[in-house]
């Protein structure tokens, strides 16, 4: 059974691409849901720039959680994830290779469309560069965290609601400082500070979660 | 130690909700040897299974492989078995082959070959959603063509499969215990194998019934 992170990684990316539609809804959500802000709001560029980065922030965080729930979901309804549990391998490089899939699938577009929201929503140009950066190292903390929370509501018949309160108290610093990111810049002061706490946010998530995660995934194998 | 058994387990006990869910197990599986774990519904047959995976902890009790205690030879352990459980592991969206190659990626072998041994030549690029049930067992039963591990877990392997299945199947085990393997498996179905050791699982606090 191979097991490694790249196999892993290159069979959640070939089934994402099997259901395109269903891969692309957060992105969909995403777009959508940016879309309808100037129509709820006010089509005033003024009073759209002002809010601009928090919509965009708060509408990919969204979108990610909407898409975390399935993870594990598939691979544990068809069995496969019991054979993942029994494999000789150590657990959390496959699924930290499930987990760079999803963010390739969910974050990365998110982070690649942004531009195109931020011209819907009349972000100020300084904020673009930032913006695109700290989405990138955001999503990728979203979908790591997203995973430890997934892992251990898999076995849950519904556990969409119990995965949002477990893991949000979790995404608020990375909304903070990725948005923070973004306001700095707008405002004129050096956006790095920040910028750096969301990397450091990354490095200790890509360090830990898929050790968590692995360990949620024992966990909810035992019943 | 040609003479140590497979698998070896002593006193296996297994609680849930602090009640035990079956009597206390002893077992040996030797080389070439097929047992049977049969038992009423209910009455931990797939725990038994899940606990010689290690999916489960056992409360008490020792596995030991090859005679060393299975956490001790844990690698060794998982990669000379194999599991196939009730969920065949069949992703729907890949196809028959894509799925094999997955599950049983260190193997030499072809397969095309294999899915054509169990009757599925021809549906090798047919995304599994448009297969019967039937069908998935026998792609998720084409792995024991597909590897090289020694013992075999086979958690109700004839279900939803016909006849010529069943028979096929039977010929897949005889073939293995001859090279040396030993197959646990659970059934409510009689064997046409000849030697097959049956080990009957008895659920705690049993009153009998029927």
């Amino acid at each position: 059974m191979a097991s490694g992170f790249s196999d892993y990684l290159r069979r959640d990316l070939l089934l994402a691409y099997r259901r395109r539609g269903e891969a692309a809804s957060p992105l969909v959500f995403f777009i959508m849901v940016s879309t309808l802000i100037p129509l709820g709001i006010s089509p005033e560029s003024a009073r759209l720039a002002e809010i601009a980065s928090g919509i965009i922030w708060v509408m990919a965080l969204l979108a990610t959680l909407l898409s975390t729930d399935g993870l594990f979901a598939s691979d544990y309804q068809d069995g496969s994830l019991e054979q993942l549990l029994i494999s000789p391998q150590m657990l959390a490089m496959p699924v930290l290779g499930k987990i760079t899939a999803h963010w390739m699938v969910t974050g990365l577009p998110l982070t690649l469309a942004s531009p195109l929201l931020g011209v819907m929503l009349s972000l100020p140009e300084e904020g673009y560069v930032p913006m695109v950066v700290s989405l990138a190292l955001g999503t990728g903390c979203l979908s790591l965290i997203g995973a430890v929370g997934a892992a251990l509501t898999v076995s849950l018949r519904k556990g969409g609601l119990l995965l949002s309160l477990l893991v949000m108290p979790l995404y608020m610093p990375v909304i903070i400082f990725g948005s923070a990111t973004v306001q700095s810049a707008i405002d004129g002061f050096a956006w790095s500070g920040p910028l750096a706490i969301l990397g450091a946010m990354l490095a200790a998530a890509i360090a830990l979660c898929p050790l968590a995660a692995a360990g949620g995934l024992r966990l909810t194998s035992i019943n | 130690m040609p003479n140590t058994p497979l698998l070896t387990v002593e006193r296996l006990l297994f609680e849930r909700d602090d009640c035990n869910v079956f009597e206390q197990i002893d077992l040996e599986v030797g080389r070439g040897e097929i047992v049977q774990i049969e038992g009423p519904n209910g009455s931990g047959k797939t725990t038994l299974m899940r606990l010689f995976t290690t999916a489960l902890q056992p409360t008490s009790g020792n596995i030991r492989y090859a005679g060393q205690a299975i956490d001790l030879c844990r690698y060794e352990y998982l990669s000379d078995i194999l599991y196939v459980g009730h969920q065949p592991g069949v992703k729907m969206t890949l196809t028959a082959e894509e799925n094999l190659r997955w599950m049983a990626a260190d193997c030499s072998n072809s397969a095309q070959d294999a899915l054509a041994a169990v009757g599925l030549a021809g549906y090798a690029d047919i995304p599994c959603y448009n297969l019967s049930a039937g069908q998935h067992r026998r792609v998720a039963l084409a792995r024991l063509l597909m590897t090289n591990a020694k013992l075999w877990y086979l958690d109700e392997p004839f279900t939803a499969i016909d006849k010529q299945g069943v028979s096929f199947l039977e010929s897949c085990m005889r073939d293995h215990i001859r090279r040396g393997g030993a197959v646990v498996l659970s059934t409510h179905q009689d064997l046409t194998i000849d030697g097959v050791r049956k080990c009957i699982i008895v659920p705690h606090g049993d009153q009998g019934g029927f």
